[in-house]
């Protein structure tokens, strides 16, 4: 691909310096930009310009750049990482927009996400999630032969298409509502279908729920547009069986 | 001053090794184990591994990451696999093989019974994994299925999909978030080590900084695990992520810790090629793709025409030419200098001709589109998201980049560096790869240091040197004295005010790094990349700008830390490189190499490790040696043809 540094863009970028002050849209415009770079290295080079002027850099978070660790996370022009399906805001590239365009680009906005600045929130409420309940408890150097627990083929891949989310939150910040069930059944749906995960799938479901309630996370009303915006393809299908999954443990617990 | 030093290997045949010194080492009363605070500094497979299990002991865990969760560690982006000696598919594999590959694999200069017990704990860490519930790739009777990968003759590779590594790292989180909800593990999100500190010689603390407050904090422990993964960043343009960094690992070679072999760095033949100038970083494309890939160019020197219009016997096929035995499945090593080399004599493709083609039209045509989508699904979308290319009716271009570093930390038998109480486990540590690393062995590795290495070796330590018989807390004047000397080194970097950003001095680094220290290299080249970076490193500390300030979050400054340390580390590796005129494994000197042009070994004066010590800002550090020898697996020059 050859280099063809030919957009110009205008940029309205979320600014705030801190949890605790007022942020406001800013407007920048951006030269130089490459239908080759991706979203990231774009406000790369927004930074390196922001910078030799000695201004403050735009912050916002990011580490793998390959779409996996799910520490991208911009609301650009209102959709969660962008209007690519299935694509990490890294992952996104400049040749799908056009010169002159203009973009909007914010953070994510929940109440259980608290922002830090700019464009970075806090995401640790999807951590005390997990430790709620999202793992099997089983201790190192127990476990037999891996091949003497089966697991067909089918299930398998279902256990993996649900085990493919990356907690970036997409699905929090593009939900009406801000709820977490999409990223929360993922993990359910997951120890659901294994039989590693059967001993405390009651449990684990119950005291994930109830955590993520009392994060502040909202409930799901059923907008489907966690599932359009995750760049996982994760599907609300998962919701459905955490739901059964809850059903199925509020029903044994009176016993 | 050169010192001979020893790794502490037990004495004895070598499969009896680790389970006789398994009996040997003292264990701590299980009464007295949340006595003992462990700071762990890195929560990829390594870091993640050696909490859960040392909390599942009953240590109290001090965890720390800079990601703003355990789950996002580098090790996540981990694609192709993991291997073990399973042999469930009944073709020939054993302990003995894994550990015979890898020594060989390594180009004999890793440590022989650090390499025989990773491959012995191998099959443990499937089974761990497994139970976990991390949805490995299954074959349809419900066993677990195998490729093989890298340059292995076996399938003994397990997988999940193309996202090996973020199976495995979040079945590991899972079970540190486990250890989260009983109060045994405390993690630290968004803390960077900063320093590392010592008293009376030992490990018995960090300082940290807090990435979003810019506060600096203290930390006391008993025993201090870095677990920070590989420097790769070094050269800035890597497949690593962009917060992965040397820091750590730097502060504990100021300290004292020796650092083992830098110039030991893997260069991974496919990758995406470079694109212009603003690219940030580089992505890899899983090497299981060379199992069905043919790697190829035109034999014609710049060529010009499509790849679909260039007929079978204008192309140059020329892994499989030169090494019709293992063809495309020759070790990273040996595909990337040859990569290197076709696009040297000009027959490189695509606009910028930095690149090969990565073909799989004849695997479509011999399995068809849907089981080659099935396989590489995945990659092959990602190819083309960022190419925007489609891959299945144009060959991927491919070219090798920066992946993995092999040299690291030194370690003893027990994952010691050479400070008492300071363990360094996975990427960071130089211990088991030697000289190249195989394909799916660093997740191995990562794994096996943490699930099964040292929770009987740190527990040796704890008993023999009974650090919770003098407790030292934060006032300790060591702290003091360490809190101040971060606090410095950050003003420091802000008050230098000059006129050029820190990713400027990054990039320029990186030039020098891949131009004299990169895929093959020589006396001349090595000597001038030397004095660059030295000059580079002197403009950096007159001229770097780093806006803000130190309070809240900035950028920047956390960047600027970290490059100032490569630019110190970057001189090193030239110098390792410099002082092994040897050629192995990824280390090519282009004065050592055979007739057709494959590295060239010389094991009469270089088969040991190179163990640097710091002795002093702009001294010449010493270059201490451990004598490797190799009972088991005699040495040969490795041949693939
Ligand atoms: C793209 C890619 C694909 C790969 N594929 C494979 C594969 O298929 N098979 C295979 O075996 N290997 C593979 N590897 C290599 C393998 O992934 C890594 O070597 C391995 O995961 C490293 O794990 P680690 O735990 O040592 O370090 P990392 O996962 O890098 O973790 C480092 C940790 O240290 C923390 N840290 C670093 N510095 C500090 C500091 N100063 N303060 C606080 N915390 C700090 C980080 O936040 C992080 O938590 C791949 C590597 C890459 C880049
Ligand atoms: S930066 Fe890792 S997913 Fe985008």
């Amino acid at each position: 691909m050859s280099d063809k540094n030919n957009m110009t863009l205008n940029l309205k970028i979320w600014r705030q310096e801190g949890a605790n002050v007022k942020g406001s849209i800013v407007d920048y415009r951006l030269e130089g930009v490459s239908p080759d770079m991706s979203f990231l290295e774009m406000l790369d080079l927004l930074n390196e310009n922001l910078i030799n002027q000695g201004q403050d850099p735009v912050a916002f978070d990011h580490d793998c750049r390959e779409g996996i660790c799910g520490m991208c996370s911009l609301m650009i022009n209102g959709q969660a990482h962008g209007p690519e399906r299935e694509t990490t805001t890294c992952q996104l590239h400049m040749r799908k927009f056009k010169d002159g365009d203009t973009i909007v680009i914010e953070p994510w906005r929940a109440k259980a996400f608290p922002l830090h600045k700019d464009l970075m929130v806090d995401r640790s409420a999807f951590d005390d999630i997990m430790s709620a309940g999202g793992y099997v408890n089983v201790s190192t150097g127990n476990a037999q032969d891996a091949n003497s627990i089966l697991i067909g083929k089918d299930k398998a891949e279902l256990a993996m298409d649900a085990a493919s989310c990356i907690g970036c939150a997409a699905c929090v910040a593009s939900c009406k509502n801000a709820s977490a069930m999409l990223f929360v059944s993922a993990k359910v749906s997951q120890l659901a279908l294994l039989p590693q995960g059967q001993e405390e799938a009651s449990t684990r479901v119950q005291n994930m729920v109830s955590k993520m309630d009392d994060l502040g996370f909202g409930n799901c009303t059923n907008e489907a547009e966690c599932e359009a915006q995750c760049p996982k393809g994760i599907k609300i299908s998962n919701i459905s069986r955490m739901n059964r999954e809850y059903l199925k443990a509020s029903v044994t617990a009176h016993h | 001053m050169s010192k001979k030093i020893d790794g502490n290997v037990p004495q004895g045949p070598i499969e009896e090794l680790w389970d006789k010194h398994r009996f040997k080492m003292k264990l701590v009363n299980p009464a007295n184990k949340r006595k003992f605070k462990i700071i762990i500094v890195g929560t990829g497979l390594a870091g993640a591994s050696a909490a859960s299990t040392l909390a599942e002991l009953g240590y109290e865990i001090d965890s720390f990451c800079i990601q703003d969760s355990p789950r996002r560690a580098h090790s996540i982006a981990a694609q192709g696999g993991i291997n073990a000696a399973k042999n469930y598919p009944n073709d020939g594999d054993s302990v003995w093989r894994l550990f015979y590959d890898t020594v060989k694999g390594g180009d004999y200069r890793a440590r022989e019974a650090n390499v025989y017990r990773l491959a012995q704990v191998a099959n443990n860490i499937i089974d761990q994994c497994a139970a976990q519930g991390v949805p490995f790739a299954r074959d349809y009777g419900g066993t677990l299925a195998n490729r093989s990968f890298g340059g292995a003759q076996v399938s003994r590779t397990f997988y999940a999909r193309g996202q090996t590594g973020q199976q495995l790292l979040l079945g590991a989180y899972s079970s540190m978030m486990k250890e989260v909800n009983k109060g045994k593990i405390k993690v630290h999100t968004r803390q960077e080590m900063v320093e590392l500190v010592l008293v009376d010689g030992k490990a018995r603390g960090i300082i940290t900084r807090n990435i979003i407050t810019g506060e600096f904090e203290k930390h006391s422990g008993d025993a201090v695990l870095l677990c920070t993964g590989g420097y790769g960043n070094v050269y800035f343009l890597s497949t690593n992520a962009m917060t992965s960094n040397s820091s750590a690992a730097w502060k504990a070679y100021k300290k004292g810790a020796y650092f083992a072999n830098p110039c030991y760095t893997q260069i991974h033949p496919t990758c995406i090629p470079v694109h212009g100038e603003n690219q940030s970083k580089l992505t890899l494309m899983s090497e299981s793709l060379r199992n069905d890939g043919r790697v190829w160019v035109p034999k014609a020197k710049a060529d010009e025409r499509k790849a679909a219009d260039i007929p079978d016997e204008e192309r140059d096929y020329y892994l499989e030419r030169k090494y019709p035995s293992f063809g495309n499945l020759v070790p990273r090593d040996v595909a990337s200098r040859n990569g290197k080399q076709a696009v040297d004599e000009g027959k490189g493709v695509g606009a910028t001709k930095v690149a090969v083609f990565l073909d799989f039209r004849d695997a479509i045509k011999r399995d068809g589109l849907d089981t080659i989508k099935e396989k590489y699904g995945n990659l092959f979308d990602m190819y083309n998201r960022i190419t925007d290319e489609d891959p299945y009716s144009v060959p991927m271009r491919i070219y090798p980049a920066v992946h993995y570093t092999m040299g690291g930390l030194w370690v003893d038998y027990h994952l010691q560096t050479s400070i008492p109480g300071c363990f360094c486990l996975g990427e960071a540590n130089f211990s088991d790869h030697g000289a190249n690393r195989l394909g799916a062995s660093a997740l191995m590795q990562g794994l096996a240091d943490g699930y099964f290495v040292i929770p009987y070796t740190l527990g040796n330590y704890l008993v023999t040197e009974k650090p919770d018989q003098n407790k030292i807390d934060t006032d300790h004047p060591e702290f003091e004295t360490s809190l101040k000397s971060a606090k410095d080194r950050f003003n420091k970097l802000l008050g230098i005010n000059g006129g050029r950003s820190v990713d400027s001095f990054h990039k320029e680094l990186g030039q020098y790094m891949w131009e004299y220290v990169g895929m093959a290299r020589n006396e001349a080249g090595l000597k001038t990349g030397i004095k660059k970076i030295a000059e580079l490193r002197a403009k950096f500390w007159k001229d770097v700008k780093v806006t803000g300030t130190n309070d809240g979050i900035n950028i920047e400054l956390e960047k600027a830390n970290r490059v100032a340390d490569f630019l110190e580390l970057g001189e090193l590796m030239a110098r390792d490189a410099l002082e092994r005129p040897e050629s192995c494994g990824g280390h090519f000197r282009e004065e050592s190499q055979t007739d057709e042009n494959e590295a060239l070994r010389q094991d009469d004066n270089f088969c040991h490790v190179a163990a640097w010590e710091y002795t002093g800002d702009n001294k010449e550090p010493n270059r201490n040696v451990e004598e490797l020898d190799f009972p088991n697996v005699p040495l040969t020059q490795r041949s693939y043809k």
